[in-house]
């Protein structure tokens, strides 16, 4: 076991298009695309074994770019999540994925970071991605077939695994702008601050319609199972629920909460035991809820 | 027989080139082939902000940064902060308010400070301790050195020497 | 020689003791100049890395070496069998810095490598063949002494066991103090409040790993870089485990980026000496994180028990204290000052503390800021929280009432000269923070410390140069700003201004002997030796003035940076003048003092915590901090501030999220600053700090350490402070999230 780092034997590729990228992808055994390598460095720190090239997806301009094209968001999946926090116009339109995105490690992170690295890492406790699930994100996916785009929900399988085929990478995400008055928001528990990965996350988007009823909710959980999870039954039990002063009702919100529990498949682990999970999961469940619905009362 | 990389950039104003492995990281690089050791490795991993450099614009942990990435890249360190004799009110501000123990977080801190300090020029406490939060300090307690920040703060709207 | 003894003491009125100038070698930190352990580079210099233990016990049957020295760019390899056997007095530290027959941890050195790059000598690490049978192990003090445990060292009987250890076991020792007659003692109670606690290992957490370069000629002399808290005991310690004269290693010191009593021993300086000499070329080892985590620090995760009884009118009348401390791999765990300090701030007559040294599968505990103390405060203050609460007492007056004074016997034997305790509880009495109303699930929590403080062996140089500036030259390593310290203390001595006076930590092979920077020592023993030789340096300057002036020395005084005519009828001459015209007068100026330091003034620390606990998560939120501490005498503040602000900060971290988590395999599964929670900025409020000054006899200038007793109250304070909030009492550290919901969901 050898605990020492040092420069490791590796190649560096900059491709400055999409299709380079593709080439250089499927012309090693072992390679692998990054962004910021917030991640991968760490891990190959730890003695994973090392890819033998690393793919910088910084230089191609579309996997940096973040677009409002009036109908939706495209977010390139290598753009630093730094160009989200600090863009008041996405901020405005998903403060939830904004704060989420913000998570992800410190400032010194947030300037490598990226949705794209943080999704296909495939951690559980990622937390830009229960509020990609809550927002019904899209990935676009290159790979020498082409492109093709699948929801955001289908990427991750476990732990450190997703649906993406060798030789295949995300390039952009796509995010619709919402119709109706709207609202997201994510929570997460981590003993400290700042600093720190999800003992439990939720994630949580809201909209009303006209009359100020729910239309639709979605609610999606980090940290308490192998992937994120979506809870269908807190979302049934949102969908029609009228608010007074500006909450649903102790039962709806009591729903909520049980079916976030229920939802739980959790582990116990270093950051956080079965029951503490499947509780807080609850809590967190409700306080997104209530702060998505706050925000879409306010937009 | 050398796999090594070129790299050429602007480091703290000057064009700057080196050679380096591919997997090795722009800190190593910085400190055992630019001879900047300003930078500290107190983790590797982009834990502590020891290793906290400027890179085209943004707070970096460079011990994430693999050195290759530098090309054409503009990198301020803490050896850049100063103007000649002149150090940067962070700097002495850090000094009067004896924001520093041991010294070896201290770069990071101030690196850190100054990009915050050059987007928000008037930060109130629980912003300076947020925008801090990934710079360990094991000496301090923080108390000093978010005072310090602040006093550089108002010294920097004083003088109006805040950057856009 | 002792410190010298000065009137002054009691008064207060100095011209640079007190005051706050910038500190010395701040230009140089501010700007990424100043050079620490991993920022020297040397011509021809090697990479060194080190192989280490993937078990937590197993013996060694074989090391394969040979591919990886005939590797490209691989200079030298080393194992046990390139050093002496280890026996002696240092024998387990010869064995922790290089394991021989067993690896006792993971992380336990087995091999190192140099190699003219990282890269390589990584490569080189992953070429040596370790042939491992993997022994079962034991992780914590009751695996360690259950019937049947693997017993890590064969020979190793318990010391102070009534009746004597006849069979080998994993307890090292047994210490114990006891006074009066605890069942009479427990009688005379109305309340009598007991619980068990447990706490886990914690590391320094000092942000700069270690470093150390060595450059060793073929004649087998050496030149060492590194950091350090005591470059001295680098130098007495590799030599031992390398078996040479001391004289044969220089040690340079670097600047040193903390250290909390975690750089006072030896890790990388003896291997990359041994690599250097094998190689013929400097060597430098760097530590990653994870290395520092397993196989550095921390201290002893712990077992104990606590009774204490007291009258309803808050006597105590009887304390029955047991503690079983883990040492990690080997015996040292720092139970016994534990045991000394744990009820020293109390006037009890019957007593009982019983400490345990106990042996695990673990990296061996290193010094941690007021070793030991903490962890049996957390116990002892505990429970005297309760017993406040039981008899509806207000805490502070609680301790009021039992408090120790000047003339007090201590539980730990000797008698109190003149301390300050009682003032920190007043001072935490009046101090605003102490009325300020709390909000809904918010708790407050009181705790006080006690640390004796380190006096030890100190040596400086001051010498004079020919401009009338003044060079101070100590051995101690600065930490926190000691330098700062040491000019203010010859400025106010010489009478010359702070700013003429350049101190400076000296190698080893130019300045007399000094202990380590540890035991909150430097400021009272370094700084009474640079006081005496600012005293010799005087008395020269006294009889060069008097030479000069053809009188008796006893008709000139010193005052104010002059020699004076005690009559006047000469005019004065400065510190400069007497230098620029030193050739006249017996040549240059200089002094060296040194001391076995005695009157070692005692450190208590009173404070209060105020903490909000999320009643859903159990998140704990720290919303005001307040900590009053006696520092004899303040010499520069803003360090004396910062002293008792770092420790509470450790402290708080340690109460809440730090703590060693190892697998049933004995693995540890944070070795990092992700997992290994210390506090950031966002998780403290500003730290408020009462500094009492309540003059330490013993020193010139009243002072008294202050680097560590601060560390000692935060643990209780904030197990308090949850209790007042929540009506729950948690003996288990870390207080995390976890723990405190499953106590409020316990009902």
């Amino acid at each position: 076991m050898t605990f020492n780092p040092g420069g490791l034997p590796v190649k560096y590729f900059s491709p400055s298009t999409i299709e380079e990228a593709v080439e250089l992808l499927s012309s090693g055994p072992n390679r692998r695309v990054f962004a910021g390598a917030t991640d991968v460095v760490p891990q190959m720190r730890s003695g994973r074994p090392a890819p033998d090239g690393l793919i910088d997806l910084k230089g191609i301009e579309r996997l940096i770019s973040v677009t409002d094209t009036g109908s939706m968001w495209v977010i390139g999946a290598a753009a630093p999540t730094v160009r989200l926090t600090s863009n008041p116009a996405f901020v405005a339109s998903f403060p939830g994925l904004a704060e989420a995105s913000g998570l992800i490690g410190s400032d010194q992170v947030q300037s490598r970071s990226s949705l794209g690295g943080n999704l296909c890492n495939s951690s559980p406790a990622a937390d830009s991605v229960p509020a990609l699930f809550a927002n019904r994100a899209r990935a676009v996916i290159a790979s020498g077939a082409g492109t093709r785009t699948i929801a955001v929900q289908d990427v991750p399988t476990g732990p450190g695994r997703t649906s993406l085929a060798p030789g295949e990478f995300i390039i952009e995400f796509e995010i619709d702008r919402p119709t109706t008055n709207s609202g997201d928001a994510y929570f997460r528990l981590t003993p400290r601050t700042e600093m720190d990965i999800a003992v439990v996350g939720a994630g949580a988007r809201v909209d009303l319609d006209g009359a100020g009823t729910i239309s639709s909710a979605t609610l999606a959980l980090g940290a308490v199972a192998p992937t994120v999870v979506r809870v269908p039954d807190a979302e049934a039990a949102l969908l029609g629920a009228a608010l007074t002063n500006g909450a649903p009702s102790d039962d709806v919100l009591a729903a909520v909460a049980a079916a976030a529990s229920a939802a739980c498949n959790p582990i116990d682990d270093k950051r956080g035991t079965i029951k503490y999970r499947r509780h807080v999961a609850g809590v967190l469940a409700r306080r997104s809820i209530l702060a998505a619905i706050a925000r879409a009362s306010a937009a | 027989m050398s796999t090594k990389t070129h790299v050429t950039c602007i480091i703290n104003g000057d064009e700057t080139d080196f050679l380096t492995e591919d997997g090795e990281s722009l800190l190593n690089a910085l400190r055992d082939e630019v001879g900047l050791t300003g930078a500290k490795e107190g983790c590797g991993t982009g834990d502590c902000g020891a290793c906290s450099i400027i890179m085209n614009g943004d707070l970096t942990a460079s011990c994430l940064v693999f050195a290759p990435e530098a090309q054409c890249s503009t990198i301020v360190t803490v050896e850049g902060l100063a103007d000649g004799d002149h150090l940067h009110p962070l700097q002495q501000c850090f000094l009067e308010g004896a924001a520093l123990q041991c010294g070896v977080c201290t770069p990071g801190f101030l690196v850190a400070s100054k990009v915050l300090l050059d987007r928000n020029p008037n930060p109130d406490d629980t912003e300076i301790r947020y925008a801090l939060a990934g710079n360990l300090c094991r000496c301090t307690g923080y108390d000093k050195i978010v005072r310090a920040v602040k006093e550089a703060a108002v010294q920097l709207r004083e003088n109006g020497k805040v950057q856009a | 020689m002792t410190i010298a003894e000065d009137p002054a003491t009691t008064n207060p009125g100095y011209k640079w003791v007190g005051t706050r100038p910038i500190r010395p070698d701040g230009f140089e930190k501010v700007t990424g100049r100043a050079k620490f352990g991993a920022d020297l580079y040397l011509p021809g210099m090697l990479h060194g890395a080190v192989l280490r233990s993937p078990h937590a016990h197993a013996k060694i049957l074989s090391i394969d070496t040979s591919e990886a020295e005939a590797m490209a760019g691989v200079k030298s390899v080393i194992t046990g069998d390139d050093f002496p056997p280890a026996m002696g007095k240092e024998k387990d530290m010869a064995s922790n810095t290089i394991a021989r027959d067993k690896v006792l941890y993971e992380g336990h050195v087995v091999a190192a490598v140099a190699a003219t790059s990282r890269a390589q000598a990584r490569a080189a690490l992953d070429a040596i063949k370790v042939t491992y049978e993997v022994l079962p192990h034991v992780l914590t003090v009751d695996q360690a002494m259950a019937a049947g445990a693997p017993v890590l060292h064969d020979g190793m009987l318990t010391k102070g066991s009534e009746p004597a250890a006849t069979e080998p076991s994993n307890v090292a020792s047994r210490v114990i103090y006891q006074g009066g007659d605890l069942d009479k003692g427990f009688a005379e109670a109305d309340v009598v409040v007991e619980h068990e606690f447990t706490t886990k290992p914690v590391h320094q957490g000092y942000i700069e790993p270690h470093a150390a370069v060595a450059d060793t000629t073929p004649d087998g002399r050496s030149t060492v870089w590194c950091s350090s808290q005591g470059h001295f005991a680098m130098r007495t310690y590799s030599a031992q485990v390398l078996g040479w004269d001391s004289g044969r290693i220089r040690v340079i010191p670097a600047e040193i980026g903390g250290g909390f009593g975690g750089k006072t021993v030896i890790y990388l300086e003896p291997l990359a000496i041994k690599l250097s000499q094998k190689a013929g070329r400097p060597v430098k080892i760097v530590m990653s994180r994870d290395e520092v985590f397993r196989a550095t620090g921390p201290t002893s995760g712990s077992r104990m028990t606590a009774k204490i009884g007291a009258t309803k009118d808050g006597k105590i009348t009887a304390a029955d204290v047991h503690l079983w401390f883990e040492a990690g791999a080997y015996a040292g765990s720092p139970v016994g000052a534990a045991a000394m300090c744990c009820l020293a701030p109390y006037k009890v007559e019957n007593f009982t503390i019983e400490g345990f040294d106990v042996v695990v599968n673990k990296p061996r505990v290193a010094a941690y800021r007021a070793p030991g103390a903490p962890i049996s405060g957390f116990a002892v203050e505990s429970v005297m929280d309760e017993i406040a609460k039981s008899i509806g007492m207000d805490p502070i007056e609680f301790r009021l009432a039992n408090v120790v004074e000047e003339g007090d016997t201590a539980t730990y034997g000797p008698k109190f000269p003149r301390i300050g305790y009682k003032e920190t509880l007043e001072a935490i009495k009046n101090h605003p923070n102490y009325q300020e109303p709390l909000g809904p699930n918010q708790g407050r929590g009181i705790a006080v410390g006690f640390w004796f403080n380190a006096g030890m062996n100190s040596s400086a140089t001051v010498n004079v140069n020919e401009d009338g500036t003044v060079n101070v030259l100590t051995g101690s390593p600065d930490i926190g700003g000691s330098r700062a310290s040491m000019a203010l203390m010859a400025a106010e001595e010489l009478g010359v201004d702070v700013a003429r006076i350049s101190p400076n930590v000296a190698d080893t092979a130019t300045v007399g002997f000094n202990d380590v920077t540890g035991g909150s020592r430097t400021t009272l023993a370094t700084g009474g030796a640079v006081v005496n030789a600012c005293r010799m340096i005087i008395e020269d300057l006294r009889g060069r003035a008097a030479k000069q002036w053809d009188v008796a020395a006893d008709q000139v005084e010193w005052v104010d940076g002059q020699a004076q005519m005690v009559d006047g009828s000469q005019p004065p001459l400065s510190l400069a003048d007497i230098a620029k015209g030193w050739a006249r007068t017996g040549g240059p100026i200089a002094a060296s003092a040194s001391l076995n330091a005695r009157g070692v003034g005692a450190g208590f620390s009173t404070q209060m915590c105020d903490l909000e606990v999320d009643p859903e998560t159990g998140v704990v939120t720290i919303v005001r901090y307040t900590t009053a501490q006696d520092a004899g005498r303040a010499i520069h503040p803003s360090y004396v501030e910062g002293q008792f602000q770092g420790g509470v900060a450790q402290g708080i971290g340690w109460a809440l999220n730090e703590e060693y988590v190892h697998n049933a395999d004995g693995v540890m599964e944070n070795a990092g600053f992700l997992d290994y929670r210390m506090p950031v900025a966002s998780d403290l409020p500003m730290i408020d700090t009462v500094i009492v000054e309540v003059p330490n006899p013993g020193h010139p200038y009243g002072v008294r350490g202050v680097g560590e007793v601060g560390i000692v109250p935060p643990l209780a304070a904030v197990a308090n402070a949850v209790d007042s909030a929540t009506g729950k009492r948690i003996c288990h550290l870390p207080l995390s999230p976890i723990r405190i919901l499953d106590a409020l969901l316990e009902g």
